[in-house]
């Protein structure tokens, strides 16, 4: 049997009520591995049926491959690899990864050490000596910007354009038709081709001049696959910057959060740093940034535990709630940075596995250390914080602690 | 080991014995220690040092890339073992349970891990072997003299054995812009592992990348000059090939001649097992003490129809390490099978080619995925019309999904297509050359006419 027993259970994870604790209704969509819905589309809940998926060579991630496609993104744009299949993804997303990690730029991300703890030295100084402090706004959010602005060589006194354009583009995914005015959706779209636009004039500049900036190295490539076309390098930098933005920003958050609720691990982190290397893991495991992927396509007849989607429809992967499956992690509600085994789904897996996985570790792995060894007896103002409107990207919209009191 | 109260003394002041402290046996010494044993762990190896990984022997060694000492393998916890180091094993006896050493020395045990493993099969004339230039590469001293003979500029290498060493070590001479010729008795290269239609495309790649490839051809002889030293290659269609390094690789041999006379089932095709890796003897009897893990088991999988097979895999070496070790200290209810579907990988000419199941246990084989010409695709083998391997080039992120094929013998071949789609997905014979890999001759014969007499013994065993 297929069709879910609580046919209301995703409309609920759906419902912003939910979005602090989701966690319940997950072990109620786990009771039906594969759930078929009401209208057609299949939701997927357990760590077994979503590896499979995530491995499937039958499962598209192009849109044009639904028998009913979703509703248009930015026309007339070139997707990005994120939203391909083989072979155009595996040449994309191999010609970035050519200027992003090994086997062809192996000490990249590793290099940047020195340079993201200056960054998050930096954000810390500024609100130090404050007793209160919005983790999200004063921390979290500047933070992935400033580093993939260097990344991608965006001249300095270009940077506070680019965080602006970032702010209007991430309010707009988070747009409730609702109660949110029109604007928020049309400032949206037009950062959107504000960034792009710029990005394009950028990548002009770049091409034929030495730098070791990803833009002026994609501009420039010579690799085997040839070079990308300045549409696709435009899609691909856009690509990291969104996919990168968010996801980051809520892994950190949802760290400081979950160190506050344990208060035990945050001692434990400041006292021994290592510990924080298998403890963005577990927070990968525990408090994922991603929750969903929302939609993905039936290339032909798909079986799994024992179900047939058949071709063309919608598939719904409720990683968050894999790598909560009691049937793969021991204890799966209880946060344990010791755990061993933790082949968690935070970054996906697959084909599509996060392009920029080792870069969120370390910039997480870093700002919790800091976090936790400059601030003084850190506090939650409130329990739970409010949260933002995606059930997709989840975390905190504002993350208010207090320290320095006794 | 009967009752659970015998089973606690053991895991606390047992003796065990690993024999063959590589891979397999230091995997096995971790697993003891994790799986709580307590008692005394004692490593026998005939290498002097420390144990190493092997596969960077082949390649990232030979480039310079990684220095022969830097392959010690990563110790993953503290095993507390005593070391006999630099000498090896010379027999097992099982009525006093002692190993003895070549020394002369005898070290006793409770229960005991073989994981002898293999060495490189030697040029068969010894004298020609012993020319300076002629190589194997199997521990890290040959790795280390053959980087250094490389590194010196030869004129020419002549690498005896297209299988995956042969072919690894044909393509870090052309990366290093050294002129190879690659000698192979079968059609093609890989052809023994991988069928007939791989062979076809791996030939193309070792000829695009400038590799003299003579398929079909048997080495005679190898000549050395005045001073001693490799100079020319004899074949046996009459003609020759002039090379200052030759590389022997035609594979191993298993190293179970010291058990000869230990009443184990161990012969050249290694010793067998059952899936819970405890040693067979002669009657195909299960022993109770002894273990066998890495390449020198032969153990069954009943996916494959309860084949007994050996696998020179590093995975395969590690999770058999792992399930002897956890059996070697449980009780019979708590024992865990060997089940696993085995995986290789080996890099060459720019390619990463990996490997999921059996291929040999195939009858064809067709790609499903990607493209042949662009040398990125899956090819799945099928056997009487279920999937029991697959092959990947530069593409094993899929290879996940052909295990669970493999593991729930889908149909063969898979019927619904993928995006990334071949231009042709016309199954083909898989044509393996010689004998089935699984079926080779026997090794013993049935003695006795009474029923309380009958037994099996050793045939005489050669190699080949």
């Amino acid at each position: 049997m297929t069709t879910t027993e609580t046919p209301d259970t995703l409309r609920r994870i759906l419902d912003h009520s939910s979005r602090a604790d989701p966690y319940p209704l997950y072990a109620e969509l786990r009771r039906t591995p594969v759930a078929r819905q009401e209208d057609g589309s299949y939701v997927v809940s357990t760590y077994r049926e979503l590896t499979d998926l995530l491995h499937d060579p039958h499962l598209s991630s192009d849109v044009r491959h639904l028998s009913r496609p979703t509703p248009a993104t930015d026309e007339g744009v070139t997707p990005a690899f994120i939203n391909m299949d083989p072979p155009e993804h595996d040449r994309l997303r191999r010609m970035a990864m050519r200027h992003f990690g090994p086997p062809h730029t192996p000490g990249l991300v590793a290099g940047l050490e020195g340079d993201l703890t200056s960054v998050v030295s930096g954000l810390i100084d500024d609100f130090a000596d404050e007793e209160q402090i919005d983790i999200v706004d004063d921390f979290a959010y500047p933070f992935p910007v400033t580093v993939i602005c260097h990344l991608l060589g965006v001249p300095r006194e270009d940077e506070p354009r680019f965080h602006l354009w970032v702010n209007g583009i991430i309010d707009a995914i988070d747009y409730n038709p609702e109660t949110d005015p029109k604007e928020k959706l049309d400032k949206g779209v037009q950062a959107r081709k504000d960034l792009r636009q710029y990005l394009g004039g950028l990548l002009e500049q770049r091409h034929g001049r030495p730098g070791d900036d990803l833009l002026t190295r994609l501009a420039n490539d010579d690799g085997p696959d040839g070079r990308m076309t300045d549409e696709e390098i435009v899609s691909t930098a856009n690509l990291l910057l969104i996919a990168g933005h968010e996801t980051t920003v809520n892994l950190i958050t949802n760290g400081m959060l979950t160190l506050l609720r344990h208060p035990e691990v945050l001692e434990r982190l400041r006292d021994r740093p290592g510990l924080v290397v298998p403890l963005v893991e577990e927070l990968l495991r525990y408090e994922p940034p991603v929750h969903i992927i929302p939609w993905r396509a039936a290339y032909s007849d798909i079986t799994v535990a024992d179900t047939v989607i058949p071709k063309g429809s919608q598939i719904m992967l409720m990683l968050a709630s894999g790598s909560r499956d009691p049937n793969r992690f021991h204890d799966p509600d209880r946060f344990d940075p010791d755990r061993r085994d933790n082949q968690h789904l935070g970054f996906g897996s697959g084909i599509h596995l996060c392009f920029g996985g080792p870069l969120a570790r370390l910039e997480t792995q870093i700002a919790l250390t800091e976090l936790v060894r400059r601030l003084d007896r850190p506090g939650l103002v409130s329990d739970p914080p409010p949260y933002r409107r995606s059930p997709v990207l989840r975390g905190p919209l504002h993350l208010p602690i207090v320290q320095g009191r006794s | 080991m009967t009752s659970a109260d015998n089973l606690q003394a053991f895991k606390r002041d047992g003796r065990i014995v690993v024999v063959g402290a590589s891979l397999a046996g230091l995997r096995a010494a971790e697993a003891l220690r994790d799986e709580g044993f307590t008692g005394s762990l004692t490593m026998i190896g005939d290498e002097p040092g420390e144990p190493y990984d092997r596969p960077p022997l082949s390649k990232q060694v030979l480039t310079g890339w990684v220095p022969a000492d830097g392959t010690t393998l990563p110790r993953r916890r503290d095993i507390d073992a005593e070391w006999l180091l630099g000498v090896p094993a010379d027999g097992l006896d099982l009525a006093t349970n002692h190993v003895r050493l070549a020394d002369g020395r005898e070290v006793p045990f409770d229960r005991v891990l073989i994981s002898t493993g293999v060495r490189a099969r030697p040029w068969f004339v010894e004298s020609e072997a012993a020319l300076d230039g002629v190589f194997v590469v199997r521990t890290r001293e040959h790795a280390e003299r053959l980087r250094r003979a490389l590194a010196a500029g030869p004129s020419r290498v002549l690498v005896i054995g297209a299988g995956f060493t042969g072919s690894e070590i044909a393509s870090i001479c052309r990366e290093r812009d050294i002129p190879v010729t690659v000698a192979e008795l079968a059609p093609a290269p890989l052809v023994g592992a991988l069928g007939a239609m791989i062979g076809e495309i791996a030939t193309d790649m070792q000829r695009a990348h400038g590799v003299d490839l003579r398929c079909g051809v048997k080495v005679t002889r190898l000549e050395g000059d005045a001073q001693g030293h490799f100079r020319r290659a004899h074949f046996d269609d009459g003609s020759t090939v002039d090379a200052d390094v030759a590389v022997v690789s035609l594979g191993g041999i298993r190293n179970t001649e010291w058990l000869r006379g230990s009443g184990l089932a161990a012969g050249v095709r290694g010793i067998a097992c059952d899936t819970g890796c405890r040693a067979l003897d002669l009657n195909d009897l299960i022993t109770d003490d002894v273990f066998v893990a890495g390449d020198v088991a032969r153990c069954p999988n009943p996916v494959y129809e309860y084949r007994l097979i050996s696998l020179e895999h590093r995975a395969n070496a590690v999770e058999q390490a792992e399930v002897a070790a956890h059996n070697m200290v449980s009780g019979q209810a708590d024992r865990r099978p060997h089940l696993s579907i085995p995986v290789f990988w080996s890099i060459q000419f720019g390619v990463n080619i990996k490997s999921v199941g059996v291929p040999t246990f195939a009858d064809e084989v067709v790609v499903t995925q990607g493209s042949v010409s662009d040398r990125r695709f899956v090819a799945a083998y099928g056997y009487q019309g279920r999937v029991t391997a697959a092959v990947s080039f530069n593409n094993a992120k899929w290879l996940d999904h052909y295990r669970q094929l493999i593991e729930r013998a889908a149909p063969f071949p898979p019927p619904c297509p993928t995006p990334d789609q071949p231009v042709d997905m016309k199954p083909v014979p898989v044509d393996f050359p010689g004998p089935a890999l699984l079926a080779q001759g026997a090794t013993v014969v049935v003695t006795g006419h009474d029923p309380g007499e009958r037994r099996v013994t050793a045939a005489q065993q050669h190699h080949r």
